[in-house]
């Protein structure tokens, strides 16, 4: 008797179970996002290490900052600016380590061959790595604004509640559909993924003034607005959260939201079509399956 | 859908790969040309470096062919690549897929997603495939630390978490030791055997394993299928008369009279002891060369009309690599890795590499 987890279930042909409808593809695709969101997840109810390595460490960066301006006797704003940096930096980190190189590590495992051999769009998996990693850096992110503005007495004066929340989760949007186009560069290289995760850490904690009023940068600033969704929506949010804020030179908050919704529609446009065109691509060159290249 | 117009579950034509590479290209597949039928379970037999796992890497939509065409039951490799993904599975020898820290259950469960299984069902999926492929007990086990035979019966059940109507098997026993990749294969058969109409395409260098599962094989060598065929018809091609060994308690009228038989070839004998403890009875060991198993019955009659008592009978078969060595000149283990894509070399090389690196790779499956 063979055991019930082989008995044949499908019925019709092959031919049939090769044809799919919209519903079932769109049904497919959502529920991987949640399979793959799923080790995510699990790995930071498992791993405990993470509290001091993704709320302890960065937490004690920001305070360095909070130190230096109070020394400086900068305006009591420019704390809040630091803590609402700090905040940021956890899910642009998200961006650069959990989707923009995952792929390369993925690969590594082995697991990006499966993915290749599955039914689903593979922007299903990078926004499952999206969602995931977005719960950790959401508790990175509570953590340090919370902590901080009641360490460091920051107060804030948020002018729109519902534009503030907008632009944050633009911003998220944005940032998270960068990562999926940088993700699709990573499946035609290889061991350069590394270092381009490195070149996009700092550079872009620069010019998009994570601790400082990115219109201090003058032209960069102003490149960095119109380019990094960091950079745009970490500015509309002091403007939105600070009183005073508004006054570095820097387009509007209702502006620099319309900046992040035109990022996200571009990036997540751009992201499907390089994600297929480079699967494409390393299927002719055979990368999707070369380990340890 | 009638019996007539059911497409192959696997056609190719004049499949030709070449990989990039510096001094020269290498040619992987020399112009592919193959058929397997629907609820087939179909080997590729070949030394590393055959061409093998780049005739799979093609059928199964993560390689594109550089010249002509392949179908997995009529469905494009190059163009209808997501129809094929909804009707196929594939399992690796070596294969360490997934996530370290995740348990048995919860790895299969998050492949089960990947196939459209709702969250209950998957569930229930998986602890049905999980009980079958006899993880029971180390269902609630993380993946890193379960043996590497137990990996491969993880890979097994995830490759039958969407009922595929084909199965690649790309070196299933790879690195197993015997009981573990005995244990693999008679999963394999266990479920062909309860699926009937599912199709297996299973590449392997191992001739025993090829020679007990496979229905039909194809022999690859440098990219080109050398001969396809049963396993028996196989060696038949080298071996066009039948070898028997029989043991008599006597033959008085010697070999000569067998030898005169019609269907036979040639008949010798040689005196043996007869076997057990204590048993002084001389046997008489007579080998019969036939020109087909028909004649064997025509010598069993004369033998019993001659007075003679058969003791034992056992057919001599020669075996695949017999085939292999006639077709091409030389045995497996005389075959470089320079002719071939390399990519078999790399997965035994990637094996052993994610084998001394799993504690790195537990590391990394922390931020999975």
């Amino acid at each position: 008797m063979p055991p019930k987890a082989f008995a044949h279930r499908r019925a019709g042909s092959p031919q049939e179970a090769g044809q799919w409808d919209r519903r079932h593809v769109l049904a497919t695709d959502l529920r991987a996002v949640g399979g793959r969101a799923y080790p995510r997840v699990t790995a930071m109810a498992r791993d405990r290490s993470h509290i001091v390595f993704e709320l302890g460490m960065p937490f004690l960066t920001t305070t360095a900052f909070v130190y230096v301006y109070r020394a400086l006797q900068a305006p009591q704003q420019y704390v809040g600016f630091v803590v609402l940096g700090g905040a940021m930096t956890a899910f642009w980190l998200n961006v650069v380590w959990s989707m923009v190189a995952q792929l390369h590590w993925e690969r590594d495992q082995g697991n990006l061959e499966l993915y290749f051999t599955t039914p689903i769009d593979i922007m299903s998996i990078l926004l499952g790595m999206a969602l995931g990693g977005l719960v950790l850096s959401a508790s990175r992110a509570f953590v340090i604004v919370v902590v901080a503005s009641v360490l460091f007495g920051v107060s804030f004066a948020v002018t729109d509640w519902a534009l503030l929340g907008g632009v944050f989760l633009l911003t998220l949007a944005a940032m998270y559909g960068l990562g999926m186009v940088l993700s699709s560069v990573f499946l035609m290289w290889g061991r350069e993924a590394w270092h381009l995760s490195q070149m996009l850490i700092e550079p872009v904690y620069f010019v998009s003034g994570l601790n400082f009023p990115v219109g201090r940068l003058g032209l960069i600033g102003a490149v960095a607005i119109a380019t990094i969704p960091l950079a745009v929506g970490l500015d509309a949010m002091r403007q939105l959260a600070f009183a005073g804020a508004q006054s570095f030179g820097t387009p509007p908050p209702s502006i620099e939201a319309l900046i992040l919704l035109v990022m996200t529609v571009v990036f997540l446009g751009i992201a499907r079509f390089t994600l297929r065109t480079f699967e494409r691509l390393a299927r002719q060159e055979g990368r999707l399956t070369m380990r340890w290249q | 859908m009638s019996a007539t117009t059911t497409p192959a579950a696997i056609e190719t034509r004049s499949i030709r790969r070449v990989y990039k590479s510096k001094p020269q290209d290498v040619v992987a597949l020399h112009g592919v040309d193959l058929d397997v039928a629907p609820g087939e379970f179909f080997g590729l037999l070949g030394p590393n470096g055959a061409g093998k796992t780049t005739l799979i890497k093609i059928l199964t939509t993560l390689l594109l062919p550089t010249a002509g065409t392949a179908h997995v039951f009529g469905f494009d490799v190059v163009d209808e690549t997501k129809q094929i993904r909804r009707i196929m599975n594939m399992v690796t020898g070596g294969e360490q897929s997934g996530y370290g820290m995740l348990q048995v259950r919860e790895q299969l469960w998050m492949f089960s997603q990947f196939y459209g299984l709702g969250a209950r069902e998957g569930w229930r999926r998986v602890d049905e495939l999980v009980d079958a492929v006899g993880l029971t007990d180390q269902r609630r086990q993380k993946v890193s630390t379960l043996s590497t035979g137990q990996r491969q019966k993880l890979n097994f059940a995830r490759g039958l978490l969407n009922d595929p109507w084909i199965f690649f098997l790309d070196e299933p026993t790879l690195g197993l030791d015997v009981a573990a990749a005995r244990a693999v294969r008679e999963l394999v058969l266990e479920w062909k055997a309860a699926v009937q109409g599912r199709t297996v395409l299973l590449t392997t260098h191992y001739m025993a394993e090829a020679d007990e599962l496979c229905e039909r094989i194809a022999i690859v060598d440098h990219g080109r299928i050398l001969a396809i065929g049963s396993p028996t018809e196989l060696k038949h091609r080298v071996q066009a008369e039948s070898i028997f060994r029989l043991e008599l308690d006597r033959l008085d009228s010697g070999a000569g009279a067998v030898a005169r038989l019609p269907g036979v070839v040639s008949a010798t004998t040689a005196s043996g002891d007869g076997e057990g403890a204590g048993d002084e009875r001389q046997t008489v060991e007579l080998n019969i060369v036939l020109r087909d198993d028909g004649a064997l019955g025509e010598v069993v009659s004369a033998l019993g009309g001659l007075g003679s008592h058969i003791l034992g009978l056992r057919k001599s078969e020669p075996t695949l690599e017999d085939v292999f060595v006639e077709l091409v000149g030389r045995g497996f283990e005389e075959n470089g890795l320079e002719a071939g894509s390399g990519s078999q070399a790399d997965k035994r090389q990637g094996a052993s590499a994610a084998t001394a690196t799993q504690p790195e790779a537990a590391d990394r499956d922390e931020v999975a």
